[in-house]
């Protein structure tokens, strides 16, 4: 996957937001990935720290939270959840036509500055 | 709240800008590893070759093999290598474009990187997104894939010659894509016989004389 770059993406947002603010250092990153994002977490961690290194974002707590997977389905109306990998359709009444709601959000939430 | 994926949305958006303002028709060719994207431009370079200027983007983790297939037919070709990277961003194309005279080109073909999960997150500014399943992958492949269905504007079924070997049913993926993504257009063809490829050609001619008489 290209979680390098999309990493560099999230340093950039904290650096950018980091200079804006006259901040010294930032202390943490909140990110949100859904689960369909297929974020890995371990490997964005790595490259975080990796990257950050010598930046205001050096040694910055990074947390992520994934928001699960819920469709609407367009037939039933059902709004449920599904699991990443599970077959993109309606759990009640197995209809593919569904409405995603949440699951492919990828932003950065907050950061905390010092 | 800022997203991770704006920087490539905006510089998708001054390509989009670039392109209409240079009047030349892009199309995003994606699919997976061998499922002929290379056949089919080159089928698409010879039917349209006589009418309209092209060119071509590839893109590819390593080597220039497609590129040189498309040079070799006299049509200027730029070759993106990600260097392992799984998909093309905007940043690259905005780069190789800088290599093409867009002034005297009609129609852009970028040949994405073999994926059917990366490039589905990545606009490049193109006008048209294409893609290609074709027939030895299997026709369940919409529903492990679905966000790249979703997100395409044609979906070209290659290989039909191979049906009778396969127990592919056009019917079911017929079903599938439409019910995941109602205004596709699907067009089975084989790049190896040209059945099918007529449907395709003047579905993208109606949309390169909108933009070549445009003025
Ligand atoms: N039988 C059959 N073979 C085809 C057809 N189209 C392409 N092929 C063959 O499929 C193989 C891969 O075709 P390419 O056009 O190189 O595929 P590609 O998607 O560009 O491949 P990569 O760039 O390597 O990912 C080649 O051996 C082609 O000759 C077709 O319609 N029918
Ligand atoms: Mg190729
Ligand atoms: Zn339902």
């Amino acid at each position: 996957m290209h979680e390098l770059g999309l990493t560099q993406s999230i340093l950039e947002i904290a650096l950018d937001n980091a200079a804006k603010n006259e901040a010294g250092r930032v202390l943490k990153v909140k990110v949100v990935a859904g689960d369909l994002t297929g974020v890995i977490d371990e490997s964005l961690r790595f490259y975080f720290d990796y990257l950050a290194r010598g930046t205001a974002v050096e040694g910055a707590e990074l947390t992520i939270d994934h928001p699960p997977a819920i469709v609407k389905c367009a037939s039933c109306g059902v709004e449920s959840r599904v699991a990443a990998g599970q077959v993109f359709a309606c759990p009640r009444c197995d209809a593919l036509t569904v409405e995603l709601l949440s699951g492919r959000e990828f932003y950065v939430d907050s950061i905390e500055i010092e | 709240m800022q997203d991770v994926l704006a920087a490539n949305e905006n510089m998708a958006e001054e390509n989009a800008k670039l392109f209409g303002d240079k009047r030349v028709l892009v199309v995003n060719l994606m699919a997976s590893p061998g499922a002929g994207k290379t056949s089919f431009i080159l089928r698409s370079i010879a039917a349209l070759r006589d009418d309209y200027s092209i060119a071509v983007i590839e893109g590819d983790l390593a080597s220039k093999v497609d590129a040189e297939k498309i040079k070799a037919h006299g049509i200027p070709s730029i070759q993106i290598n990600t260097g392992g990277g799984c998909h093309l961003e905007a940043s690259m194309i905005r780069q190789a474009a800088g290599h093409l005279d867009l002034d005297e080109v009609d129609f852009l073909i970028i040949e994405n990187v073999g994926n059917l999960v990366c490039p589905a997150d990545f606009t490049l500014g193109e006008s048209v997104r294409v893609l290609i399943l074709s027939v030895p992958e299997g026709d369940d492949k919409p529903l492990k894939y679905p966000f790249i269905f979703k997100g395409s504007d044609v979906l070209i079924v290659n290989k039909v010659d191979m049906l009778e070997l396969t127990d592919f049913n056009m019917e079911r993926l017929e079903d599938v894509v439409l019910s995941l993504n109602p205004d596709v257009k699907i067009v089975p063809l084989s790049c190896r016989t040209g059945d099918g490829f007529d449907e395709w050609i003047s579905w993208i001619k109606e949309r390169l004389e909108v933009i070549v008489r445009r003025s």
